[in-house]
């Protein structure tokens, strides 16, 4: 029986890494998905048949109600709502890994005969830190994407002071629990670094929100592989890893976006005030919907740039609308994506595809900036420091280095904002002020629907 | 001692392996990646079946069965989010 599962898992493996690779193409992407959930099946099945799995009344409880809960998420979250989603069932995986690892534990700390090794003791103390990491940073990345507290950086005094004890802490721990073992070692590890999790999320906002998902969505793996060295358990292992590994190079790509390392991101928050230059008494021109149509309508070709605030306003249909009445109108219509726009890697482009907007038209940053002088017009739509132009400009802005979209270099700009507060990272922005942009103030999906309809009657 | 160190080879090669293998990914999957990948790393269920349905002490089931719900939440929310999403991609050929 031993064998049986042990093969079972290695076929579960293998199409986990199939199913990775699918994932990466979007002809085939569906198929990698439910390869990699019928590798999980097999993988649980398998499981139970181990000898020492005698509970099924326990098990099913869990299975049940773990299904009919996750079920239950994945249906009925918005599209919008998709980031939290992502971040809340990340912290899930990782507090389940922590509290499989102080179970074991406990178990041979109560049988003197079990009494585990120094290495297994070592991977405890790791698999609950790395999992509680998760568990806390995650549930502060979905509070911050719920708004259930500010999105905005936020930082105690002497934050990072604070972030390094609880690190050492953290380290300190899992160390002690290694050399002396004992339940009071576990639950302290556990505690640092549930608290270390809180502070490494809390200074992170606005655009480093996709940085710091993709990191926590990379830890979650690696608890889960550190799991595996507890329980000596192959899937877990390879698994666990394949997922920490992939998700370090997402991580990687996002933090590259912004011109920026990953310790930068965690460690320097931006924009916690202060830097908002004497922009203030410059006025901006706002315009109304009318003569947004107007201009729109007689463009050649019009560039949408969204943003977060198109995600908040749940803009993305009545973008989709304004595109076909452009496009049947003989307007060139294409879409500007920065990689870190939203709140998690690739946010813009579910939401636009949720719309049915077709994905040939949306363009990554690098193709589309050397266009933008030849754009007549470009729309904003709750985007803001991704196409600050003082991150190009002004080495003594917080954004400075981070590759922007060039949407300054347009014929005209066409700012959909709901009000002139700055953006997340609390910046000024000069391309408000600039001679050829206009500001359109409101609801993006209303402004956008007010467009549209303006649009018919020229 | 030859145990740890298997394991550790295959932890090894297993995160090179993840290196390699997305390495380039076109921005508009991205999400479901990164959601998809998340439901993978639920696989932790194997280890909360484990210790849920081990003989043990109240304390240990009711680490093992709270563990269980939530990688269960992890996967089965995981895989169908992903799939919802990866729909809408699909809609146009």
């Amino acid at each position: 029986m031993e064998t049986f599962i042990q093969v079972a898992y290695l076929v579960a493996s293998v199409s986990f890494i199939i199913a990775i690779k699918l994932l990466g193409s979007p002809r085939t992407a569906r198929i990698g998905n439910w390869l990699g959930s019928l590798g999980m099946l097999l993988g649980i099945v398998a499981t139970l048949f181990y000898k020492a799995v005698v509970r099924y009344e326990w098990i099913g409880i869990g299975l049940g109600i773990g299904t009919a809960l996750g079920a239950w998420m994945a249906l009925s979250v918005k599209m919008t709502a998709m980031p939290q989603m992502v971040a809340i069932l990340n912290g899930f995986g990782g507090a389940a890994s922590a509290l499989v690892a102080a179970a074991e534990a406990e178990r041979s700390f109560l049988e003197p005969t079990l009494y585990p090794s120094a290495f297994t003791l070592l991977t405890i103390g790791l698999s609950v830190a790395i999992g509680m990491v998760t568990f806390s940073g995650s549930f502060i990345a979905f509070a911050k994407l719920q708004e259930l507290i500010t999105g905005r950086p936020v930082m105690l005094p002497f934050h990072h002071l604070q972030s390094l004890l609880f690190l050492v802490l953290s380290i300190g721990t899992v160390i002690a629990l290694t050399v002396a073992g004992g339940a009071p070692l576990l639950y302290g590890t556990g505690a640092a670094s549930f608290l270390l999790g809180l502070w490494i999320a809390l200074p992170v906002g606005g655009a480093d929100m996709p940085v710091i998902v993709a990191f926590l969505n990379s830890l979650s793996g690696l608890a889960a592989a550190t799991t595996g060295f507890v329980l000596n358990n192959y899937l877990l292992i390879v698994s666990g890893t394949l997922v920490g590994a992939s998700g370090l190079i997402l991580t990687h790509i996002m933090s590259k976006a912004m011109n920026r390392s990953l310790w930068n991101v965690l460690f320097a928050a931006v924009g916690k005030g202060g830097e908002v230059g004497a922009v203030t008494d410059k006025a901006v021109r706002s315009t109304t919907a009318e003569d947004v149509a107007l201009m729109v309508s007689y463009a050649k070709e019009v560039v949408v740039v969204p943003g977060y605030g198109m995600a908040v306003a749940q803009a993305q249909h009545a973008v989709k609308k304004l595109m076909d009445a452009l496009i049947t109108r003989g307007v060139e219509v294409r879409f500007a994506i920065h990689p870190v726009a939203g709140r998690m890697p690739g946010h813009m482009n579910v939401l636009l595809a949720e719309a049915d907007v077709p994905y040939d038209r949306l363009c990554e940053m690098e193709r589309i900036n050397p266009d933008f002088p030849q754009v007549d017009v470009v729309l904003v739509i709750g985007a803001n420091d991704v196409v600050n132009p003082a991150a190009r400009k002004d080495p003594n802005s917080p954004l400075f280095g981070m590759p922007i979209l060039d949407v300054d270099k347009a014929k005209t700009v066409i700012v959909l904002k709901r009000s002139m507060n700055p953006g997340f990272a609390g910046v000024e922005n000069e391309l408000f002020y600039q001679q050829n942009t206009y500001m359109l103030f409101g609801d993006a999906r209303r402004s956008l629907e007010a467009i549209t309809e303006a649009l018919k009657e020229i | 001692m030859t145990d740890i160190l298997f394991a550790l080879f295959i932890f090894t090669l297993s995160a090179f392996l993840g290196f390699e293998l997305i390495s380039k990914v076109p921005p508009t999957l991205h999400t479901p990646l990164m959601s998809g990948s998340n439901a993978i790393s639920g696989v932790t269920i194997v280890g909360a079946i484990v210790v849920a349905g081990e003989a043990g002490s109240p304390l240990l089931i009711g680490l093992g069965v709270l563990a269980l719900v939530l990688a269960t939440i992890n996967v089965v929310g995981g895989f169908l989010v992903t799939d919802r999403m990866l729909r809408m991609f699909k809609k146009r050929g």
